[in-house]
């Protein structure tokens, strides 16, 4: 049954719907060419050095075992047997010696020239997307107006931590605005997370290195850069994987068509329907 | 709910499945990497913009040495003639500098020995992903240069290596940098690594220092330095052995 039009909410303006979108691919390859990249050195340290005598505080590898190969990853200095998942990849014949399964990888075979070149095209595509997004984001006053979270929205984020863990879904014209956990993490994730792996990047790039004589050492070093940047994306593999669990439980198509068509069904408070 | 739920589950599977083979068969396309390449030259030309052509590497002090500078790559040159001057620990090694310049040279490592040095604590950060920190003594590259003069056209300097990259003895390494990387103050043909000889691990007798791009640019083993206007027509024509295997020539980053 067609919706009555008066019912859908216009939620999303079409810049923000085409800068979600291409978010959405650059950063699913990003992160997937990433994985691929790390595969070149599965071992991440602090400090501006690997050699430095320290051991690597994570490491995904293979080992030879008396019953076979076996897959571990060692964190902090413990030892976990991760065949299949990490360090052993199922392949057609067997298991071959990457940290990461190939289907989680771009591309699926372990390249790392190709995955940089994917990376480092993709990259220039987030970071001028990002920024567009940012400029648009203040002079629009999206950010004002509909990130940035109010007095009241402060005094009831106890209430929303409640609401969330029940899956109490916000009706009416709460429905048509971000509640304050929401904003919050999104605040977080566009001011903190996506420039912090931005800028541990760039540290990573020799080039860069020298724009400022020592930069990279206020962030420890260029093996601390490579851990936080490995670090930053996987909580943003966290953020979207919560992201798009909200999007299914709050309503799939609903939210979906929102942020295509910009028009949102704005659920109804008990008594109306 | 569920016939829902699994038919969605499906469906992302699916198109997940789709867009990875998608990926890998765009890159394995020939037109494909090419568009991907556009990032490189934006990183290219815009790396100098942010830092400046003559910025300099960081620098590192003693305290900062990796115990022991690991060897990536060749770790000896499977080539008769390297071993015989190997043998000979070097002294009938010379240094060939051809290709546009005004007066090609022929220099012995005691002559690169005389040459204008420079010593430096620097990071050596591979393509792989590890960093390690060396002390590193060299003939600047500069010095050579202005010994041969560069004539108007040359734009860059192609190192060719002793070692073959394929075990029938065929593919030898080779490498090419920019006149801005190839006059930068720290860029030096090493003979030097933590105050001993360069060992033949890391390139004995003289290996490339670029301190601003990642380690494969540093050609190790280096015979002959070639003044060219393009690499065009040099092995596979990219400017290196890696780039040959589709690594960027850019490698600042």
């Amino acid at each position: 049954m067609p919706e009555p039009a008066s019912r859908l909410y216009y939620r999303h303006r079409l810049p923000v719907r085409i800068m979600h979108w291409i978010n959405v691919v650059a950063i699913t390859i990003l992160f997937m060419s990433g994985l691929n990249i790390f595969e070149g050195h599965p071992s991440l340290y602090w400090g501006q050095n690997s050699y430095s005598g320290r051991p690597a505080w994570l490491q995904i590898g293979a080992r030879e075992t008396d019953t076979g190969a076996m897959g571990f990853t060692r964190i902090l200095g413990r030892e976990i047997d991760t065949t299949g998942v990490l360090g052993l990849r199922e392949t057609g014949d067997g298991y071959s010696p990457y940290a990461f399964p190939g289907w989680l990888t771009i591309p699926g075979y372990y390249s790392l020239a190709m995955a940089r070149s994917w990376h480092f095209f993709f990259a220039w595509v987030f970071l001028i997307n990002g920024l567009c997004y940012v400029l648009y984001t203040i002079w629009s006053r999206h950010l004002a107006r509909d990130l940035w979270p109010t007095r009241d929205d402060v005094r009831g984020i106890g209430a929303s931590v409640v609401d969330h863990l029940k899956f109490r879904h916000p009706k009416g014209e709460a429905a048509k605005r971000y509640n304050v956990l929401q904003k919050l993490v999104y605040l977080i994730v566009i001011f903190v997370l996506l420039p912090l792996i931005v800028m541990m990047g760039l540290a990573m790039s020799p080039r860069l290195d020298t724009v400022f004589t020592g930069w990279v050492g206020l962030f420890g070093g260029r093996q601390s850069a490579r851990s936080i940047h490995f670090i930053v994306a996987w909580l943003l593999f966290g953020f979207v994987a919560i992201h798009v669990f909200e999007v299914i439980v709050t309503g799939l198509w609903n939210n979906l068509r929102s942020m295509i068509t910009g028009r949102y069904r704005v659920p109804q408070e008990a008594g109306h329907d | 709910m569920t016939d829902r739920r699994d038919a969605l589950k499906r469906m992302a599977a699916a198109v997940g499945a789709l867009t990875l083979a998608g990926c890998d068969k765009l890159s394995s396309t020939e037109w494909f990497p090419k568009v991907l390449g556009v990032g490189e030259t934006l990183s290219a030309k815009i790396a100098p913009l942010i830092a400046g052509r003559k910025a300099m590497a960081q620098e590192f002090t003693p305290a900062d040495l990796s115990p022991q500078f690991r060897s990536n790559g060749t770790a000896k040159p499977m080539n008769a003639q390297y071993d015989a001057l190997a043998a000979g620990n070097f002294a009938d090694y010379a240094l060939v500098v051809d290709g546009l310049v005004e007066r090609p040279q022929r220099l012995s490592l005691t002559e690169l020995r005389a040459l204008p040095s420079r010593t430096q604590i620097t990071r050596h950060d591979c393509v792989e992903g590890w960093s390690a920190i060396g002390k590193w003594k060299g003939a600047r590259l500069s010095a050579v240069l202005n010994a041969a003069g560069l004539k108007p056209g040359a734009r860059y300097i192609v190192f060719h290596c002793y070692d073959p990259m394929e075990e029938d003895g065929s593919s030898p390494y080779y490498e090419s940098i920019d006149l801005d990387d190839a006059f930068h103050e720290q860029t030096l043909l090493a003979y030097e690594l933590n105050d001993q000889p360069l060992p033949v691990k890391n390139g004995a007798p003289i290996r490339l220092r670029v301190e601003r791009q990642l380690g494969y640019k540093m050609a190790k083993y280096v015979m002959r330095l070639e003044a060219v206007e393009s690499f065009a027509s040099i092995h596979g024509g990219n400017g290196g052995y890696w780039e040959d295997q589709g690594y960027q020539w850019y490698a600042g980053i």
